[in-house]
């Protein structure tokens, strides 16, 4: 089973030479400390930057110079800065090849809901809806069941939608599914997963070809 | 030209209960934050706040929350605010959650005299609920529209006595596309200097935008995450 670094690590197998990402908050942050040697790809953060950096050195902080998580950061060379109606464009304009974001459910036909739980949780889609409208290649970085235990992959998510039809691939803390023709395509375990733990966890319609392999992180 | 008023309490006269109002910065990154200040010393209520976050609970907009001045908040994102959600939960607070590019681009919009427009954000969500719906390209997209304000209020790095403005770092966020739907829009700025010292080049908001302009004070610019990485020894 992974943990949250070990989803982020696998994520980044994903990243292309010369591609330009958006990371969710949460586990796609962590995506940023694992790409693969030699390769060039900058992330976008939507309150307006793209080519951002790592954390700052302790006392270099800038109040002026954060992520869309609030996170203080820095700026790479090369880095570029630029008002939210401009960040949007990039993202509504699709010139963002990957988009990876979490979520507290997705259905077998790439529905995905992650911004509200009607009268107890309220925090508000962000750019996510944006995102996702929008982006051809989006990841689901999540864990496999929610805190009790309940499967997130579901034949139709319950919780109020941020997207319809539009998730292609998860990675969670038990496997590679990949979504298509409706269904949750098992690609890959993660080591130590057994496929009838995936199963089990996996509440809408889950295909198991004879070809599933293990992760190699 | 000259915007330049003495202080926030200048700047923001007129502004009176259940107007609109838009306010910039994400998070309390680049928010104006003398003229929050004032607006709670105003007293004013009945507000509709159209900003993207909400503050937090003790800073920010979360200041006018605490004093329920706000009726209506038109957000993206709104986490971070317990008293807001309280609110929200308890049917005091009226709210509108709308996706962020969608808000960026009905300010912009707003200013620009675009009175509506198509995107796909939010088509199949509660978003959608009551808009009207077009195919392009095959792609279903709902009907968004502009969005303006009695005062938009924004927070500039520097800017001139015309209301050229330059913004620093990520604290630009929504201030150029809220400065550009006020009916009269506030400017506070860090550096005030006079007209010829901003590079033309690189304004960020033509002076056009913005009606009142005033040098602010005490700047807290509160960090919400502080994240750093250790200096290695």
């Amino acid at each position: 089973m992974l943990d949250r670094n070990g989803i982020a690590k696998r994520i980044a197998q994903e990243l292309q030479d010369g591609w330009y990402v958006n990371l969710g908050i949460g586990i796609p942050t962590l995506i940023a400390n694992h790409v693969p040697q030699g390769l060039s790809v900058e992330f976008q953060s939507e309150n307006g930057i793209l080519g951002m950096g790592p954390f700052p050195y302790e006392g270099d902080e800038d109040a002026d110079l954060i992520n869309a998580g609030k996170q203080t950061i820095t700026a790479l060379a090369g880095a570029a800065i630029f008002d939210s109606s401009t960040s949007f464009a990039m993202i509504r304009g699709g010139h963002i090849q990957l988009t990876v974001l979490g979520a507290m459910q997705v259905s077998q036909s790439g529905d995905i809901a992650n911004w509200k739980i009607p009268g107890k949780m309220v925090k508000g889609m962000g750019g996510a809806m944006d995102l996702v409208a929008s982006s051809d290649n989006i990841i689901v970085a999540m864990t496999h069941t929610n805190r009790k235990g309940q499967s997130k992959l579901l034949s139709q998510c319950t919780l109020p939608l941020t997207g319809v039809k539009c998730v292609k691939k998860i990675v969670t803390n038990l496997a590679v599914i990949e979504i298509r023709e409706g269904k949750f395509h098992l690609l890959e375990v993660a080591p130590g997963v057994t496929v009838d733990q995936v199963k089990e966890a996996t509440e809408g319609d889950l295909v198991i070809s004879n070809t599933v392999s293990e992760m190699i992180l | 030209m000259n915007k330049v008023v003495k202080s926030a309490t200048e700047a923001l006269q007129g502004v009176k209960d259940e107007m609109t109002l838009m306010l910039g910065g994400f998070g309390l990154c680049g928010i104006p934050e003398n003229s929050i200040t004032e607006l709670v010393k105003l007293n004013v209520s009945g507000l509709t706040c159209i900003s993207n976050n909400a503050g937090v609970d003790d800073f920010g907009l979360g200041l006018l929350l605490q004093k329920k001045q706000i009726k209506k908040m038109i957000s993206s994102y709104v986490g971070e605010n317990a008293e807001f959600e309280r609110q929200m939960l308890n049917g005091e607070l009226e709210v509108d959650l709308i996706p962020q590019g969608s808000l960026a681009a009905r300010c912009y919009a707003g200013g620009a005299g675009i009175p509506a427009f198509f995107t796909p954000a939010g088509y199949g969500t509660e978003v959608a609920e009551g808009k009207e719906v077009r195919e392009f390209d095959g792609k279903p997209h709902i009907l968004e529209h502009a969005l303006s304000a009695d005062f938009a209020i924004v927070k500039a790095w520097k800017g001139d006595r015309h209301g050229n403005l330059i913004y620093k770092g990520t604290a630009r966020n929504f201030n150029p596309v809220m400065a550009m739907a006020g009916k009269i829009t506030v400017a506070e700025v860090e550096i005030l200097v006079e007209p010829g010292e901003l590079d033309p080049n690189a304004i960020h908001t033509p002076g056009i935008f913005v009606q009142r302009i005033f040098q602010g004070s005490n700047y807290e610019k509160r960090i919400e995450q502080l994240t750093t990485t250790p200096k290695e020894a």
